[in-house]
């Protein structure tokens, strides 16, 4: 049953500094609303504990996509509309081009946030693979500053971050060393459009002389955050994307990846998927 | 005070969290007292009785609640009128002028676009939409454009036909 309507708060700040300062002066009290396409589904099911929210869609400072010659700065309102329509992105980060493009259907794109994605913290969610593939970092905002860290390593637990309550998700910073990369990005659902991910893999990679020279990969619905994984990049580095090579690659991502059953798929089938995708991007590599 | 002190505990205070919202509707400005967090497509259907705009999941799923703000479809059913404020929203509502079908309309009605209704006004509006962005889509652009665009009826086919159909006239 949807929630008490009236029990909801949502406060229209002026600015970015208001919105900063009410977060600092009631830390817990509030959180940010971007978009609002997960949290109104909560709304409507009766499943949203929190009350006070800070309606930050407005804010103009959180908006933007800004180019310099070793990064590519996404306001954290960014939609992925916005996205999609970027050549800048679509040319040197396909893979979260293409994560946007399959998130839910047009009109969630046009209200759906880069940002509201990751803080939203869900496993499941398509753009976090490819971020973590291609090394972003973040920047978070409080009214003590601003502060950058990498991606990876932001959630720690099931809807669990590295965010105080006081810090805003300002931008998302991709370096821009993509050139001569291959990328992968492969999202399998129930159907293309709308469904949410069974499993979503991303994967970067590089070859010198018949060699893995370089990979970057990234995981979601395997486990209780999106997971990069490190150990099964380490397996690949050097070596040729033979039938040995993706053995011990599945092997090694069997032990990074923990999936579970769930409304959306199995354990097995996610198991599954995940090594199929594993090897097709050898493949795929290896013939680059 | 909407607030009695008897029910304080439960719903807090709620003339603390009604705001007055402004917009722009299907031309028109209106001015509403509302809850910050009031689906707009509540809204739309119970406050202003435009009732043309159909909730179908609730979840942002079917798109039979779309909309169009400020020149892009939304799930109205995903969309708390405190961010509207200033916004221009067309509805289903909005789309003919005075007497006269826009031509997505017109179409669906000549090529068995609509049949049950209840997809039909989403249905139309990410048509128009789309439309607008792309004057004569391809069969795929179509598909994308309308894949957030539930119809249990149809089968698709004469749906996708009335778009064709529209730009073609």
């Amino acid at each position: 049953m949807r929630g008490f309507i009236p029990n909801y708060q949502l406060t229209t700040p002026a600015s970015l500094a208001d919105a900063l300062a009410l977060l600092q002066n009631e830390p817990g009290v509030w959180k940010p609303f971007a978009g609002g396409t997960d949290l109104m589904v909560l709304l409507e099911a009766g499943k949203l504990p929190h009350r006070n929210y800070v309606n930050i869609w407005g804010l103009n400072e959180l908006r933007g996509i800004e180019a310099a010659d070793t990064h590519i700065t996404l306001g954290a309102l960014t939609t992925y509309t916005e996205i999609q329509a970027n050549p800048i992105l679509c040319s040197e980060f396909p893979m979260l081009c293409q994560a946007a493009s399959e998130t839910g259907g047009l009109a969630i794109q046009n209200r759906g946030t880069l940002g509201g994605n990751i803080i939203n913290a869900s496993p499941a969610a398509d753009s976090p693979p490819a971020l973590l593939a291609y090394d972003a970092e973040i920047e978070l905002l409080s009214t003590n500053g601003s502060r950058r860290l990498p991606y990876q390593g932001f959630h720690t637990g099931y809807k669990q971050m590295h965010i105080a309550p006081d810090e805003l998700l300002a931008r998302i910073r991709l370096p821009r060393n993509t050139t001569g990369l291959t990328h992968y990005y492969r999202k399998v659902g129930t159907r293309k459009a709308q469904a949410i991910s069974k499993v979503c893999f991303a994967a970067i990679g590089r070859m010198d002389a018949g060699h893995i020279a370089e990979t970057g990969m990234a995981v979601g619905s395997v486990a209780p955050v999106v997971v990069r994984c490190v150990q099964t990049e380490n397996v690949l580095k050097s070596r040729r994307p033979d039938a040995e090579t993706i053995r011990l690659a599945c092997a090694s991502l069997l032990q990074e990846i923990s999936p579970i059953d769930d409304i959306r798929s199995t354990a097995n089938y996610r198991l599954q998927v995940a090594k199929n995708l594993l090897a097709d991007f050898l493949s795929v590599l290896n013939h680059s | 005070m909407l607030c009695l002190p008897q029910r304080q505990a439960r719903t807090e205070c709620l003339s603390m969290s009604i705001t007055q919202v402004e917009f722009k509707l299907n031309g028109g400005t209106r001015r509403l007292e509302v809850f910050p967090m009031a689906r707009l497509l509540d809204v739309l259907r119970e406050q202003l009785q435009l009732t043309g705009t159909k909730e179908g999941c609730g979840e942002g799923e079917c798109g039979a609640c779309t909309v169009i703000v400020d020149g892009q479809i939304v799930n109205s059913c995903l969309v708390p009128v405190a961010q509207l404020n200033g916004s221009e929203i067309t509805t289903i509502e909005g789309v003919a002028r005075d007497d006269q079908l826009h031509a997505v309309q017109q179409s669906f009605i000549e090529h068995g676009g609509a049949q049950c209704g209840i997809c039909t006004p989403g249905m139309v509006l990410a048509a128009v939409d789309l439309l607008q962005r792309n004057p004569r889509p391809t069969e795929d652009e179509i598909r994308n454009g309308l894949a957030g665009n539930l119809c249990r009826c149809t089968g698709y086919m004469k749906i996708f036909e009335s778009v064709v159909r529209a730009y073609q006239k």
